[in-house]
Parts: structure tokens; C-alpha cells; sequence
């Protein structure tokens, strides 16, 4: 689904991503972990199409797309979706009308007809229930008053609504309490499917006890240095980030 | 040295006029209101028209406006109006009940307005009517409150015949809002239209008035308007503005409100744009636990200019005022926002707020904001803030990661920059009327909130 060959990324002129090569197949649940600073928001980031930052070799092949080539909007509407670590508040649009107007973006994109203002409630309730939100919550304004915990679940509920190919979740556990932590994973779980991949940025291993990772890739300084099977997020639970960083590695062999 | 002679013409035009125009009164030249608009007019001789050499003027540049001859409403004589009052609904603002007063280019049409059904204790009147069947309801009132006065309010006081004059008895509570629209630019000739308006609110008064100014063509005119506003102990003023005229025609206004003790005052200012827009609203806070507050939205593109200039004055101890403005400014459009605050030595205690707020939507557009605090009391809260931006890039990423176009990005952003204006409409239903035209005047796609 999503190849990255030596992609290399800058902001404001300072190099963040050194070389990733990445692969995520369908039906796949990657996470990327790392210390802070190591560059795994800018790759979701980078992903999305942020044009803060600038692309200065490699490339993104998604469904056989070069993704590098597309507009935010356009990569969405191929099916990328980004939960954002920090959701931005849009006071004087509801959610409804958030949602309503990007998922019918997206279905015109793929010549499929608007939905039905039934159809978009019936989805709207089916969803917001998953998340065991409230129904008053569709006619506020986008994150508006919401508090952290509440703006992430509503980054999912977005993603349920929207039901892209790819999911990126960035920080999607930070500020959350043990309760949201388990209904937002189980968003994310319901999400889930063999035609679906999900790639999650977290810093902590407590959200991968709740979204099983098949692979597990740690970024240290803009580069992928290890990876390996969701025991590793343990590993690395239990022991921190010294033991594998390079730098580290190679003056104990020394 | 030219621009001084072109003004000095200008004068003199508007000084020669004035006898064909005494001559239109007939019997209404025998009034203390004449008396004030020949003592205006005196004034005026040796008054200079505002230039950029003055610093409260020093962005707007008014010569476009004195550059023509603009004639006098009633100098270009009183004919029934064209327009019936079904035509007028695209003007009006809809939703709600209200009364209604229309104004063509300054002068009350009775035919086009609508004062059925007024409590007990109101008078909703035109100031020409009320000069015939009541003057002694403006005499020593109206004028009152005008004070530094320049050339264009003394132009105003010389030729103003009319305007709305709205009187609250003590503990009236008008619960419809008055909608009064001023419909200007109807004729060949460029029409100078000079309404002179006052609302007096009463002890524990409350009323709320909403002043629309429209183009009824494409035509250059210019609107000079004032609005006196005097809330008594304890009254309740809402006063909004919504002025939305060509993009030919020129408008200003001075807001004048001088307020007594526990009074609230809301003044809500939409400005949609005209070639050049300026507004001096100035409140005098003389009395204690006064409420003041001036929520402004002001919209410019292509080469228009706006400028905002906002005083409160605060005389006395523990009042309140609080001010919001925010500008979307496009093309090659220029923002003025002077907002000025004094609190005096007796002030003590005042809570002082003033927060100006402006996005470009183009490289070319240019604000010139300017907070002015001059606080003469040491006990006292005062805060404020300008800032001068583009549309917020990582909410503008943000929309566009769900699949909506750019287009429709901004859109939201500029309705979601607009909110916290828009929302403290008390008039509910005028709310998505001012989203909207915020929209058709930024030739944007639309948001709606469904």
C-alpha cells in the first residue's frame, strides 16, 4: 500500500528525515516510535503533504501514486488520513458541517454521489456511538471547547466517518486517560480491516497494548534504526532508547 | 498647494449651496434646528476638511470624497421614491420582527417604513416629522452630544433635514429591534445624504436598533451620517451597523453615545466596504458601573479603504469596556483601526479591553493598527492587542487533510475568523445574513452551517 524509499525532509533549512525506507502492506499495523526530537510527527506529517516542510530526496509511492505529487486534499481523497497530534479548532463550523462537506469532497473525487442528509445522520450516529460520543456533539464547532482527551476521540470518530485506506495516528494517545485511551484503540480497531493499514507515531508503548503492531520501527535522529515484532515496543518499554542508539552501540563495541 | 485649492473649491461649493437649499425648506427655516445648522455652516467656513497631515486622519486619505461636488439631498428636491416596498426586502435584513424606517439618500419615506403596533412610551420618529408635530422632543436634545466636531460633521449638521429619532421612556422595554435602512444613490447627480439620528433611552430602557446602509445603484454617493446615542441610568443599548454600499460611493459616520450609570451600551459595526468607510464611534463612560462594549467586523478588497476610529472615554470609577475588531482584507485593500482609551484620574477601577485582529488574504493588503491608552488613574485593568496575520497555516493543512479544496478551506477559516464576532449578535437570525455577505463580498465559496 505505502512504499518510502530514502526519503529525506527539511524545515526551515535543518534536515529532520535523513533516509527512511519504509513498507506498509494492507491489512498491516506499523508503529514508529522514538525519543522526542527524532523526527516521527514530521514523517506523518510529510506523509500527510504539510508543506512546511520540504521534500529533498526520495519519495512516496502509495497504491502505486507518487504521493509527493499530490495536495493534502488529494492525497485524503486517495484514501491518506492523518489524526493530528495537536487538532485545530474551527469555531462557527460544526462538525456536521466539517464532515459533510469533506466526505463529499471525497466522493466526488471517486464520481460517487453526494449523500443523503439521511444517509450522512444515520453514518454520523452509527459512528459517534463507537466513540461513545454525544449527539449534541455534531452541531458544535470543530473541537471547539473540547478538551484534550475529547479532541482525539474526535480525530477518530473523523476517521471512522472519512474510512480512508491509510491511517496515520500521530500522538493519538498523548492526553488521554486510561478510559479514552481504550475507546479511542477500539476506534481504531474497528477501523482495522485486511484492505486498511494503520501506521502509529507514539512515543510510549501504552497505546500498542491496546492497537497490536505487527512491526515496530524505532526513528532516532531522521532514521529508521531498528525494527522489529510488537516485542520490541516491550523491549523498549523496559529498557529505553540507549541500548539501540547507534552512537551508543558503537562506543560500547569500541 | 493643489490639493489645498481643490478643497477650498470643495468648501466653497458646499458653502454656496446653501441658499438654494434654505429655499427648499420653506417653513422649516424658522426653527432652532435651522439656527444650528446656520451656526454648522459658519463653522464650517473656517473649517478644514480632515488631511492626512492630521493625526487622526493620517492613513485616510479623503480627497476622492472632496474631489466631487456632491449635491445635497434636498437641493436635488424630495420626489416620491421609485422603489415600493416589496423591492426593498433585498435590502432588508429578514428573520426576525421589526420595526421599520427607510431613508432615501437621507430623507424619512413614511410609504416605505413600517412603526405599526409601538408600545406605549416610544417615539420612533422622523426628525422632519417630529419638527412639525413635536419639536420640543428634539429641541436642546439633538446636537447635545456632538462635540470635536470636523468639517464633514459640520457638513452633516448644515444640510441635515432628517433622521431617525428614537425616544425610550423610562422603564420601556421595545422588545422588536428598529431596522432602519438608509437607501442612498438613487438619482444622475452624486447625492450628499446627511442623516442626523438620536436614540435616547430612558431610565431601565431598553432598545435595540439596526442601521443598514445600502446603494440603490451603482452610482457614486456619499453617506455622512451621525448617530447620537444617550443611555440613561440602568438603559440597555444595542446599536448595530451593518453598511454595505457600492464600491463607488464613500461613508462616514460618527457615533456619539454618552452614558449614565449601570447603562449598557453594544455597538456591533459590520462594514462591508465602500470606496472609502470611516467610523469615529466615541462613548463617554460619565457616571459609575457603565458597560461598554464595540464588536467590529470590517471587510475591504480591490483598492477600497476602511478605517475604524473608536474612543471610550472613561470619566469615572468602576466601569467597563471592552472591544473586539476584526479585518479580512484583500487585493490591494487598506485597514485603519485607531482604537483609543482614556480612563481619567477619577477612574479608578475600570476594566479596560481592546483587541484588534487582522488577516491579508492578499500580499498587496495593508493595516494600519494603532491601540492609543492614555490611563491617568493607578488602579485599573487595561489590556489590549493588535495582530496582523495570514489565514492560520496548520488549521488551513488541517481542513485539507480531510479532502476538502483549498478554496473551501480558507472559506472556513475566514467564518471561523469571523466567529467570535458574528456570535455575539444578540439577533440570532442576522447571524448567517452576515456570514454570508462576508462571503459575497470576498467572492469566496460559501459556508453554511447546516
Amino acid at each position: 500500500m505505502l512504499v518510502i524509499k530514502n526519503l529525506h525532509a527539511n524545515i526551515e533549512g535543518k534536515e529532520i528525515l535523513k533516509g527512511i525506507d519504509l513498507e506498509i502492506k494492507a491489512g498491516e499495523v506499523h508503529a514508529i516510535m522514538g525519543p522526542n526530537g527524532s523526527g516521527k510527527s514530521t514523517l506523518a506529517n510529510v506523509l500527510a503533504g504539510n508543506e512546511g516542510y520540504e521534500i529533498t530526496g526520495g519519495e512516496i509511492i502509495f497504491e502505486g501514486k507518487n504521493l509527493l505529487e499530490l495536495d493534502p486534499e488529494d492525497r485524503a481523497r486517495e484514501g491518506v488520513f492523518l489524526a493530528f497530534q495537536y487538532p485545530v479548532e474551527i469555531p462557527g463550523v460544526s462538525n456536521a458541517t466539517f464532515l459533510k462537506t469533506a466526505i463529499n469532497e471525497v466522493r466526488k473525487y471517486h464520481n460517487q454521489p453526494e449523500l443523503t442528509p439521511k444517509e450522512f445522520l444515520d453514518l454520523m450516529k452509527e459512528k459517534s456511538k463507537i466513540l461513545g460520543m454525544e449527539e449534541s456533539l455534531i452541531s458544535r464547532s470543530v473541537n471547539v471547547g473540547f478538551s484534550g482527551g475529547e479532541k482525539k476521540r474526535n480525530e477518530i470518530f473523523q476517521l471512522l466517518m472519512l474510512n480512508p485506506k491509510l491511517a496515520l495516528l500521530d500522538e493519538t494517545d498523548s492526553g488521554l486517560d486510561i478510559d479514552a485511551l481504550k475507546i479511542v484503540s477500539n476506534g481504531v480497531n474497528i477501523f482495522k480491516a485486511k484492505d486498511k493499514a494503520v501506521l502509529v507515531v507514539t512515543h510510549y508503548q501504552r497505546l500498542l497494548n491496546y492497537i497490536q503492531p505487527d512491526f515496530v520501527h524505532v526513528l532516532y535522529k531522521g532514521k529508521i534504526i531498528k525494527s522489529g515484532g510488537k516485542e520490541l515496543a516491550l523491549e523498549l518499554e523496559d529498557k529505553g532508547y540507549d541500548w539501540i542508539k547507534p552512537e551508543l552501540v558503537e562506543s560500547e563495541t569500541v | 498647494m493643489k490639493n489645498k485649492s481643490e478643497f477650498q473649491n470643495t468648501k466653497e461649493w458646499y458653502l454656496n449651496n446653501f441658499k438654494s437649499f434654505e429655499e427648499k425648506l420653506n417653513g422649516e427655516s424658522k426653527t432652532f434646528l435651522h439656527d444650528l445648522r446656520k451656526n454648522a455652516l459658519e463653522q464650517l467656513a473656517y473649517t478644514d476638511f480632515p488631511s492626512t497631515r492630521e493625526e487622526e486622519w493620517k492613513y485616510t486619505n479623503v480627497s476622492p470624497i472632496l474631489k466631487q461636488n456632491f449635491i445635497p439631498a434636498v437641493n436635488l428636491g424630495v420626489k416620491k421614491s421609485a422603489i415600493s416596498k416589496d423591492e426593498l426586502k433585498k435590502y432588508l435584513f429578514s428573520g426576525f420582527d421589526f420595526y421599520l424606517m427607510t431613508f432615501i439618500n437621507g430623507i424619512y419615506a413614511e410609504e416605505l417604513s413600517d412603526l405599526q403596533e409601538l408600545p406605549k412610551g416610544v417615539v420612533v420618529d422622523s426628525l422632519r416629522l417630529l419638527m412639525k408635530t413635536n419639536p420640543e422632543l428634539v429641541n436642546g436634545r439633538i446636537s447635545k452630544f456632538v462635540k470635536a466636531e470636523n468639517a464633514f460633521n459640520l457638513l452633516n449638521r448644515a444640510y441635515s433635514t432628517d433622521g431617525a429619532i428614537i425616544i425610550v421612556k423610562d422603564g420601556v422595554v421595545v422588545e422588536k429591534p428598529i431596522q432602519i435602512l438608509y437607501l442612498t444613490g438613487d438619482n444622475e447627480s452624486p447625492v450628499l445624504s446627511v442623516p442626523h439620528n438620536m436614540i435616547i433611552a430612558g431610565k431601565n430602557s431598553q432598545v435595540g436598533v439596526l442601521g443598514v446602509y445600502a446603494s440603490s445603484g451603482s452610482k457614486t454617493h456619499f453617506t455622512n451620517s451621525i448617530t447620537e446615542v444617550f443611555a440613561d441610568e440602568s438603559a440597555i443599548v444595542d446599536l448595530y451597523k451593518i453598511q454595505n454600499e457600492n464600491g463607488k460611493s464613500y461613508h462616514y459616520e460618527k457615533v456619539e453615545a454618552y452614558q449614565l450609570k449601570k447603562s449598557i451600551f453594544n455597538h456591533y459595526n459590520f462594514a462591508f466596504g465602500a470606496e472609502i468607510v470611516r467610523n469615529d464611534i466615541n462613548s463617554t463612560l460619565d457616571d459609575e458601573n457603565i458597560e461598554t462594549h464595540y464588536y467590529g467586523i470590517y471587510l475591504a478588497n480591490d483598492k477600497q479603504l476602511v478605517d475604524n476610529h473608536t474612543f471610550v472615554d472613561h470619566a469615572k470609577p468602576n466601569c467597563m469596556s471592552n472591544e473586539l475588531y476584526k479585518g479580512i482584507l484583500d487585493d490591494d485593500a487598506l485597514g485603519v483601526f485607531n482604537g483609543k482609551i482614556i480612563v481619567r484620574k477619577d477612574a479608578q477601577k475600570t476594566n479596560a479591553y481592546q483587541q484588534n485582529k487582522t488577516v491579508l488574504l492578499s500580499n498587496r493588503a495593508k493595516v494600519n493598527t494603532k491601540p492609543q491608552l492614555e490611563i491617568f488613574a493607578d488602579d485599573v485593568k487595561c489590556t489590549h492587542g493588535a495582530t496582523v496575520g495570514h489565514l492560520d497555516d496548520t488549521a488551513y493543512f488541517y481542513i485539507r487533510t480531510r479532502g476538502i479544496p483549498s478554496e473551501l478551506a480558507k472559506s472556513m477559516l475566514i467564518r471561523a475568523f469571523a466567529n467570535d464576532v458574528v456570535e455575539v449578535v444578540k439577533i440570532e437570525p442576522l447571524r448567517e445574513q452576515l456570514n454570508h455577505l462576508i462571503f459575497e463580498h470576498l467572492n469566496r465559496v460559501e459556508i453554511e452551517n447546516k
